[in-house]
């Protein structure tokens, strides 16, 4: 199965990269973690994110379309950077994260999401939405 | 935690650290079977222990040195005579005092090297191929072999006893556990693409059976091939053979329709192939091509597969080049088999007539007197063609000599609809 990793952003993450001793320390356990997950075969992902004071945000009723700025308010609910695991279960993707050395300077969270898997969708979608789904994923349609 | 969920925890502890632990072990007993029974026991005395305890801080070493204990403790117990056990003892001895930290880093600087050597010992050519891919499967892949047996659709007593048999033989054959170097690595390492692919195959073509694909042995390969080209980074065939799998992995969810039926791959709808596996097949092959590996074998049925998943719609397939790459194919690696994938892109690149043409002197080859693609190509160059008549009886042909149901379906369906 394939599970979604999120780092949780930190009031220090949003506050970008600052080149200290301890984030390069950070950056240092990190890469050797990032290459575990190649040598295990089980990484297809994964990317740090800028603050959220570079990103936007659109908001979404009815028909109206509002584009709102960063940085966005619940720090603690956003996302620094995720990963995207190829693991047998949900155990075993615990355990990885439980590997991960800490991502942050101070206390911090990750969050696993298993992925939705074809056979999910099948269930619950009838065959147009799943043809619409499809067009609007891949641009081009085949025959 | 509950009891099973601590289970669950350390089944998926045992999961990450087992190949490591098994090569490991193995290089230090010098026995497969041994080296596989210690990490066994160190898993049961870890259920015993870890839902009291909890789980260590560094669980793999806390299993190796649990495992090296147990082996100390087998090696006196039968008073082993030999010298070569009396050393191994000795070896032994001398590490398992050792704390935690030290077998940690112990593990960390040969784990390569010993797993490397451990896939190569699995697919050691002593063994038949169906025992090398049993024996990966549950040495390097940590799959039971109830797994293994479903996978490959046989009962589970005869796979155990295929893994029985297959370590009795590495350790009759007195091996070193040493990573081949130099002439013997190129020699064996087609052995283990082999069987990694063999593998992928087994998932992908599904060769019997309902199902047209067991995905579960596909992403099984795959893992295998990525941990592969992270112990052999300069190894082109080992980014071919990945390449290969994952371009032709992006497909699995085109390749069938909602009903289970077989979709051709120029009908298949491209917005389910699975872009993010397109893009770690097509950087694989790049990495392969630049290590100078252009012309092996995996390397070029990668690029071959990457011609499909660079056409946006079937119309933009490069047919042109796929037959130049089947030209190059045929002089690395001569098979009846790529002269008729060569045939079937000479009919999409330049018309049915070619195809036919090509067909004649395919179809006198013995070895494919039985094989349901060449009828299924030729039934579909006469359908292009407009020869309904003799179409038909080739479809027809072909779903009588197929052992997937879902294909033979599929022929019988283009059977039908060449009327008559």
């Amino acid at each position: 199965m394939r599970v979604m990793v999120f780092v949780k952003a930190t009031e220090d993450s949003e506050e970008g990269i600052k080149p200290t001793a301890e984030t390069a320390e950070m950056f240092v356990a990190m890469g050797k973690f990032n290459e575990e997950l190649v040598k295990a075969g089980i990484m297809l992902a994964g990317d740090g994110l800028k603050p959220s004071s570079q990103g936007k945000r659109v908001a979404f009723d009815g028909p109206s379309r509002t584009v709102i700025d960063g940085p966005f308010a619940e720090t603690r609910e956003l996302v620094a950077g995720y990963w995207l695991w190829e693991v047998k279960d949900m155990a075993e993707a615990v355990e990885w994260v439980k590997r991960c050395p800490n991502p942050m300077l101070g206390p911090s969270e990750i969050e696993i999401r298993p992925l939705y898997e074809m056979a999910d969708l099948a269930e619950a979608m009838p065959p147009e939405a799943t043809e619409i789904h499809d067009r609007v994923r891949g641009q081009t349609k085949g025959k | 935690m509950a009891a099973t969920e601590a289970h669950q925890a350390i089944e998926a502890v045992f999961r990450i650290e087992q190949a490591k632990l098994i090569a490991g072990l193995a290089r230090m007993v010098r026995d497969v079977g041994l080296a596989e029974e210690l990490a066994q026991d160190a898993l049961v005395t870890a259920l015993a222990e870890w839902p009291k305890t909890g789980v260590p801080d560094k669980p793999g070493a806390w299993l190796m040195a649990t495992a090296k204990r147990r082996a100390i403790d087998i090696f006196r117990r039968f008073k082993m005579v030999e010298r070569k056990h009396a050393e191994i003892g000795r070896e032994l001895d001398e590490t398992a005092g050792s704390d935690l930290e030290v077998i940690e880093a112990a593990l960390d600087d040969d784990v390569g090297d010993e797993l490397l050597s451990l896939i190569f010992t699995a697919c050691h050519p002593v063994l038949p191929p169906e025992a090398r891919a049993a024996l990966t499967l549950r040495l390097i892949g940590g799959l039971t072999t109830d797994e293994i047996a479903r996978a490959f659709l046989a009962a589970e007593p005869s796979i155990a006893q295929r893994i029985v048999r297959a370590k009795k033989t590495l350790g009759e054959a007195g091996l070193a556990y040493e990573v081949p170097r130099g002439k013997e690595r190129d020699a064996r390492l087609p052995s283990v693409l082999g069987v990694i692919y063999l593998i992928f195959n087994e998932g992908y073509a599904a060769t019997a059976g309902e199902d047209l694909v067991r995905p579960a042995l596909c992403m099984e390969a795959q893992r295998l091939g990525r941990i592969l080209t992270g112990l052999m980074p300069d190894e082109p065939e080992v980014f071919g053979l990945l390449a290969l799998m994952e371009i032709q992995a992006s497909r699995l969810a085109a390749r069938t329709g909602p009903d289970g039926a077989f979709v051709p791959i120029t009908e298949q709808n491209r917005a389910r192939w699975d872009q993010l596996l397109i893009r770690r097949g097509l950087a694989a092959l790049t990495r392969a091509e630049a290590l100078g590996g252009a012309d092996g074998p995996y390397v070029l049925q990668a690029a071959l597969a990457a011609c499909h998943a660079r056409a946006r719609k079937a119309e933009d397939t490069d047919w042109k080049k796929i037959v130049s790459l089947y030209d190059t194919l045929r002089t690395v690696m001569p098979s009846p088999v790529v002269d008729l994938n060569r045939a079937i892109a000479n009919s999409m690149a330049f018309g049915p007539e070619a195809g036919l043409t090509e067909l004649g002197a395919i179809e006198q080859v013995a070895a494919l007197q039985d094989y349901a693609p060449l009828p299924a190509a030729k039934g579909d160059f006469l359908f292009r063609a407009g020869r309904f008549a003799d179409a038909k009886a080739q479809f027809e042909r072909a779903a009588a000599l197929t052992r997937n149901e879902r294909e033979k379906a599929f022929l019988l369906g283009r059977a039908g609809a060449c009327g008559g």
